[in-house]
């Protein structure tokens, strides 16, 4: 596996050499890997906005470097522009960027930014339109006809569009039903593996982690206390109670059971797992089929 | 960041000047801007110092945050600063009477001008600013001037200023994100690249209206008439004292003004 | 004692508002709240929840059918502000329903818009801002506080007017964990402790699970209510709508399938542990 994004020990001061200096980022080094899908969780203000922030130049380190595929970002500052095409950033409540007469014209705003013209920027603006789930039938609509659910979809289309190497999305499911989470998830995995690229999805909700995410980067007081696979996040659920966290429902009560001494095994992440798990243990003593 | 800006908040700290009745420190303001405006001499510029001095010290609030609030206007003084070069000093630009403007005093009277205004909306709460204008206004209920509607919108226009700009902030970090260009371009270029960002603006001030009209409704908000205030303001001897205080300003700068022949 | 009963209501938006002009957004409702419930109304967006919830104090009169409050209609426009007295509405956006600059002066907008005297508006904002722990804030700006925060002030903003109920339009949907905790402890200390009526609007199911009873809606009508018992032990109905339930009423569930013998359904961490240890026993 190569490795596309490292973070060299960044660090963010908000405000430096002001009163209201606040440190937002510290001493961050970490590797992600061409491919993977990170989850990034902290409580509000753990820093962890500030951290996506600083991988497409949004926000400048004030230290340590941030390396795109081996090469800082910030070598050459005038040519910023261009690392925000390959590393897609979705923001929270994404729909109020929406400004465009059409839903096409919207989605088609950043792949035009980035150069695309002619027929490639429309293979661009359908594709993602596709891939985030925007009816064909909306994308001549103004996007603001559009529903909560339906405008949501129309913006992560929109960066989707960019075909970027690595998609960052800030709280995408923030203030959506739970059908609504179910199916922007369910779409945000399955272009995931259709196109290969790397993925962070930053969320409070820890049950859509314990779906998608192959590792977990932990945010508290700017710093990343932990950096490990989803199962092993999750297995540590007294760590990350201490961070202000907590772990799925149903991994919390798989521990505790296991911590009572039955045999099921550590940072169990899902129903079915559970319950394929509590079946099979049920079944050697004929309680279940 | 453009939040990062400190003119026109308010500190609720405690102080002398934030007890004044917010009628005096309105009438106080407009005597004081009036006056520097009337400044001709060194001598009657140092009593404006004097006392503009003595205000921001009483209102207790540090003074890095007036200077803060100086660095908006730094670059208007310094452009007009050049210009004053080429026009020499003293100059007047404009003559009427005894009235004479001169880039200097333009100067002065914006220097000053937006450290006393700071030191009124430092010291003094959107709501109570705009409640003693209504009350300054009230005269003008004669003529049929919607003098609560009016007082209204301006403090809700006032609490939301900082909410519209952190929302400017983030709508321009998406924008961004999606390769906008904001920093480059001939002027025609930089005005278009604003669109993006202003109609996502507007698009959410119009819903934010929306929703603060039914918040207000539910409660139980139905216009001026019948409503109670819970800080009624009254003046009182102190107000009395800081009016009083005020009138030596004038008093000072007008006898330095005859004493003393116009040099500056 | 009932204090809102809503009889056979129908409500459409007008055209020029809602995208589906044709479609009753509230279509024959019937529904009782008691006083001193708490009450949860869960759904999808556009199930119609959030039009019924302006129904309760009057900012949306039903087509047809009608709304009782305290014993008056809402459609008499004499009673409509004694309505909005007895049942306050709290709104989703918080940072859109704080219109004063000052912590302690939004509070006091209510009382103030009734014509309160000054000194008991001061007592009720202080009782109000202590009651949803907000006291020592009262000087603050709103744009400074946490969601949570906002909220709670925004509650306390409603809680100044003293009204006997308060009907939340999802107030959490845009908070954080911490700020969802927040405002979900403060409604039950308020209705436990004042024993205001709360109807709370949420699609969050650990919430809905924490009320007296849990009232479920789909396209406008009502689908089913109860106890959260009740309601969450119909697990298959609710998956069939697309609802969530919580993880451990769904691992009960498919335990059940597996021919596992469990009495109930559970709906908290400690209940679905006892149950299974029980179970393999």
């Amino acid at each position: 596996m190569s490795c596309i994004l490292e973070l060299q020990n960044i660090g963010f001061t908000y405000g430096a050499g002001t009163p209201f200096e606040k440190r937002a980022v510290d001493g961050v080094s970490l590797k992600i890997n061409k491919g993977e899908f990170i989850g990034v969780i902290g409580h509000t203000g753990s820093g962890k906005s500030t951290l996506v922030q600083m991988l497409n130049g949004l926000i400048r380190p004030t230290d340590g470097r941030v390396l795109l595929d081996g090469k800082d970002i910030w070598d050459e500052p005038k040519k910023i522009r261009n690392v925000r095409f390959r590393v897609g950033m979705v923001f929270q409540y994404p729909e109020y960027q929406l400004f465009e007469e059409t839903v096409y014209k919207d989605i088609a705003f950043g792949a035009q930014n980035k150069g695309l013209t002619g027929k490639e920027l429309d293979e661009a603006v359908l594709k993602a339109a596709r891939f985030a789930g925007v009816k064909e039938s909306h994308l001549q609509k103004s996007p603001f006809d559009l529903s909560g659910g339906e405008k949501r979809r129309a913006a992560i289309a929109g960066v989707i569009a960019m075909d970027p190497d690595v998609l960052v999305l800030d709280e995408p499911t923030a203030g959506l039903d739970p059908m609504g989470r179910e199916i922007l998830l369910s779409q945000i995995s399955g272009y995931h593996k259709q196109r290969g690229n790397t993925i962070l999805l930053v969320s409070h909700t820890m049950e859509d982690i314990a779906r998608v995410a192959d590792r977990i980067i932990v945010m508290n007081r700017s710093e990343c206390v932990m950096f490990d696979t989803t199962k092993s996040v999750f297995a540590q659920g007294d760590k990350l109670r201490e961070t202000g966290l907590r772990v799925p429902q149903i991994t919390s009560v798989m521990q505790t059971l296991k911590n009572k001494g039955y045999s099921v095994p550590d940072g169990v992440l899902t129903v079915d797992e559970a319950t394929s798990v509590l079946a099979a243990l049920m079944k050697k003593e004929g309680k279940a089929w | 960041m453009v939040r990062d800006v400190a003119f026109g908040q308010y500190f609720p700290t405690d102080s002398v000047i934030h007890r004044l009745d917010p009628r005096a420190k309105i009438l106080m303001f407009i005597a004081y801007i009036v006056v520097i405006f009337c400044t001709f001499n060194y001598a009657s510029l140092g009593v404006i110092a004097g006392f503009t001095v003595l205000f921001l010290a009483l209102s207790r609030i540090s003074p890095k945050f007036y200077f803060k609030s100086l660095k908006v206007i730094i670059f208007i003084v310094i452009f007009t600063s050049l210009l004053n070069l080429f026009y020499g000093t003293g100059e007047p630009i404009f003559q009427w009477g005894i009235f004479k403007l001169t880039w200097n005093g333009i100067h002065r009277a914006i220097f000053v001008t937006v450290l006393a205004s700071s030191c009124l909306t430092f010291t003094t709460s959107p709501t109570e600013l705009t409640d003693a204008m209504e009350r300054l206004m009230k005269p003008l209920k004669v003529i049929h001037f919607p003098v609560h509607e009016v007082s209204m919108m301006m403090s809700l226009a006032l609490r939301f200023i900082p909410t519209l700009l952190e929302e400017t902030d983030k709508i321009m970090a998406a924008q961004k994100a999606r390769g906008a260009n904001m920093d480059s371009g001939n002027l025609i270029q930089r005005v278009k690249s604003l669109i993006p960002i202003l109609i996502p603006l507007f698009v959410s001030a119009f819903r934010r209206a929306y929703d603060i009209a039914t918040a207000m409704e539910c409660r139980c908000y139905r216009g001026g008439a019948g409503r109670t205030r819970m800080k009624s303001i009254h003046m009182s001897t102190r107000d009395g004292i800081a009016v009083a205080v005020l009138v030596l300003v004038p008093a000072g700068v007008i006898i330095c003004n005859i004493l003393i022949p116009a040099m500056v | 004692m009932k204090f809102i009963s809503i009889e056979n209501v129908c409500f459409s938006y007008a055209e020029e508002t809602d995208p589906q002009p044709h479609v009753n957004a509230v279509d024959g409702v019937t529904l009782t709240v008691d006083k001193g419930e708490f009450v949860a109304v869960i759904g999808h967006n556009g199930c119609g929840k959030s039009t019924l919830a302006k129904h309760l104090n009057a900012m949306l009169l039903p087509d047809s059918g009608r709304v009782i409050v305290d014993g008056d209609d809402t459609a008499d426009e004499e009673k409509t502000w004694d309505i909005r007295e007895k049942v306050g509405l709290v709104l989703q956006n918080p940072d859109n329903q704080l219109v004063a600059g000052i912590v302690e002066e939004d509070v006091a907008f209510g009382p103030e818009n009734l014509g309160v005297e000054p000194d008991e508006i001061r007592r009720r904002v202080d009782e109000a801002l202590k009651a949803v722990d907000m006291y020592e804030y009262r000087g603050h700006a709103p744009h400074k506080l946490s969601g949570g925060q906002k909220q709670r002030v925004a509650i306390a903003g409603i809680l100044a007017i003293q009204p006997q109920c308060i009907v939340l339009d999802e107030p959490t949907a845009m908070l954080d964990p911490n700020g969802r905790d927040e405002v979900m402890r403060t409604l039950q200390k308020l209705n436990r402790e004042q024993g205001i009526t709360v109807v709370l609007i949420t699609h969050y199911m650990d919430e809905a699970v924490k009320a007296d009873r849990v009232v479920v809606m789909d396209n406008g009508k009502v689908l089913t209510q109860g106890t959260p018992q009740e309601v969450f032990r119909q697990v298959e109905l609710l998956k069939k709508h697309r609802l969530d339930v919580p993880q451990t009423a769904e691992l009960a569930y498919r335990l059940r399938g597996c021919g596992v013998d469990l009495p109930d359904i559970p709906l908290t961490e400690d209940e679905c542990i006892k149950m299974l240890e029980e179970a393999m026993k």
